[in-house]
């Protein structure tokens, strides 16, 4: 089943990060003072205070930290299980909530290397997921 | 500076309903400030502290203090979810202590079962920060805590069948308590059994929805001189706030590494005096990555911890949520943190079920989490005495 691509409703704070995944881009906000990759993204670094935040690119690798394949809840999710709930760890450092597709959700496991893929949301952004990487 | 000595819980009340249909939210309200109030052998005229939370509907404390005829010079609306109460606690003794008031009143109530709330869904408003880069991708309130217990799992060898032991001894608890939401004693075989929610989570490994509330009041010392009723010492408080902390969230353990230390720092006592422990039970997993973090067992250990019946009263090792807890009894509102507080009162009170009272209990520990294990929580410890 095709999981939800809900809007992420883009703010003047994140509007950069959402216009660049529409160029399948996955930007990350670095502090240009400690260098901290940061996540969520924000225009503060929340480790040394700075204001001084940069985009850069990320490789759009990493490997699953955790996961949970949710298999009842209510709503469209529910419609959409069993669905892979996961934090996958970037290779630049930082953990973010996601989703593990294009594969057995029974197979999913710690540790295992993924790839981002784009899903598109009703209007234009698109979600940063992820893949197994064989 | 301590707090001991310088508050006393004079009274608590639990609802006894689970399904409200008829009694409203500020009904329910007043049902359990009434309760605890007669309970401590005071009334509505003595209250001059007031505290809530998110639970209260309207202005907060403003519409309940209204609705309920409070004259209060002293109010706190602190919102950690199903830890607030612990929270308010602490803030109260503190308030107290300082001399500002001398009987607080906090209160809880909630109809997620009969007024609409959808359960288990992650709603969150969208103008908090996170919510886009957490709501867009399916995540619940169970499958949060399930990405907590994977991990755990994953690092130290915690299995199902430990995660079940939770469930199990809180099950016996709760056959014993007539109120109890889920009064039947179930066996680890039958929370295996239980259809799977989010992996590794079974649906018995998961709180019930109950309506309901409680109620605490605090009072100073001089007060507490002026009541029959036996009146508990608040000997420890804790509180921290722990969050994914920019990225880098750690899944294995609970702001309890903080506010554990900084409540037995307080009350002069270690994890090893405690007798009685009401631990928040949103999940079996919470149980357990709590008790590892409040110093009851080493990090790692905490699925031989629990197992072999440890939790069991009255002779287990550490006897927990002798009322059933949030995982059989009830779960007003969502938010748990009360009656975590009702039965450590009622345990060093001697005045738990004979079946589950722990004998001669002078030293109990309830402990609150609110929030989810998988993003953000505000833990929240608070250590009681039967006397000072």
């Amino acid at each position: 089943m095709t999981l939800p691509t809900p809007s992420p409703y883009p703010n003047p704070e994140t509007q950069g990060f959402w216009d660049a995944t529409t160029e399948d881009r996955l930007l990350l906000p670095r502090c240009t003072a400690c260098e901290f990759v940061i996540w969520y993204p924000r225009e503060h670094c929340s480790e040394c205070g700075s204001s001084d935040v940069e985009w850069f690119e990320a490789s759009g690798t990493g490997s699953v930290y955790s996961f949970s394949v949710t298999r009842r809840m209510p709503g469209r999710w529910g419609k959409a299980a069993p669905f892979v709930l996961a934090y996958v760890e970037l290779d630049e450092g930082p953990r973010l909530l996601t989703n593990v597709v294009d594969c057995d959700p029974e197979t999913v496991s710690i540790g295992q290397r993924v790839e981002l893929v784009w899903h598109e949301t009703e209007d234009g952004p698109k979600l940063p997921r992820f893949r197994p990487v064989d | 500076m301590t707090i001991r000595g310088k508050a006393f819980i004079a009274g608590v009340y639990e609802h006894p309903g689970r399904d409200l249909p008829d009694r409203t939210l500020p009904q329910i309200h007043l049902d359990v400030a009434a309760g605890a109030l007669a309970d401590a052998g005071l009334g509505f005229g003595d209250v001059d502290a007031y505290y809530s939370a998110g639970d209260a509907p309207g202005f907060g404390n403003l519409s309940m203090a209204e609705y309920l005829g409070l004259d209060v010079t002293y109010v706190d609306n602190t919102e950690t979810g199903g830890s607030s109460y612990l929270v308010h606690i602490q803030h109260a003794a503190a308030a107290i202590a300082a001399g500002h008031v001398k009987v607080a009143l906090i209160t809880l109530a909630g109809k997620p079962r009969t007024g609409g709330a959808p359960p288990g869904g992650s709603q969150r408003g969208g103008g908090a920060p996170e919510a886009a880069f957490e709501n867009q991708f399916g995540m619940s309130v169970p499958g949060g805590y399930a990405l907590a217990a994977q991990r755990h799992m994953y690092e130290f060898g915690t299995t199902s069948e430990q995660l079940a032991e939770v469930k199990v001894a809180a099950s016996i608890h709760a056959s014993h308590n007539p109120h109890a939401f889920l009064p039947d004693a179930v066996s680890v075989e039958e929370v295996l059994a239980s259809p799977v929610v989010s992996d590794p989570l079974h649906r018995l490994d998961c709180c019930v929805i109950t309506d309901g509330g409680g109620a605490v009041v605090l009072v100073a010392p001089e007060v507490a001189a002026t009541l029959d009723r036996h009146c508990v010492p608040v000997l420890g408080t804790g509180t921290a706030v722990k969050h994914t902390n920019n990225g880098r969230i750690d899944l294995t353990h609970t702001g309890a590494v903080r506010s554990g230390p900084l409540a037995f720092a307080e009350a002069g006592l270690t994890p090893a005096d405690i007798q009685y422990a009401s631990i928040y039970d949103s999940f079996t997993i919470t149980v357990l990555i709590t008790l590892e973090d409040l110093g009851f067992c080493e990090k790692g250990e905490g699925g031989r911890f629990v197992s072999d019946g440890n939790l069991q009263a009255p002779f287990g090792g550490l006897p927990f949520n002798t009322d059933g807890g949030g995982l059989c009894n009830n779960h007003p509102a969502n938010r748990g943190g009360m009656t975590k507080v009702v039965e450590a009162v009622r345990q060093v009170r001697g005045e738990a079920h004979e079946a589950v009272q722990v004998p001669d209990c002078e030293l109990a520990l309830a402990h609150g989490t609110g929030g989810s294990l998988a993003t953000r929580m505000g833990s929240s410890t608070l250590i009681l005495g039967r006397s000072l």
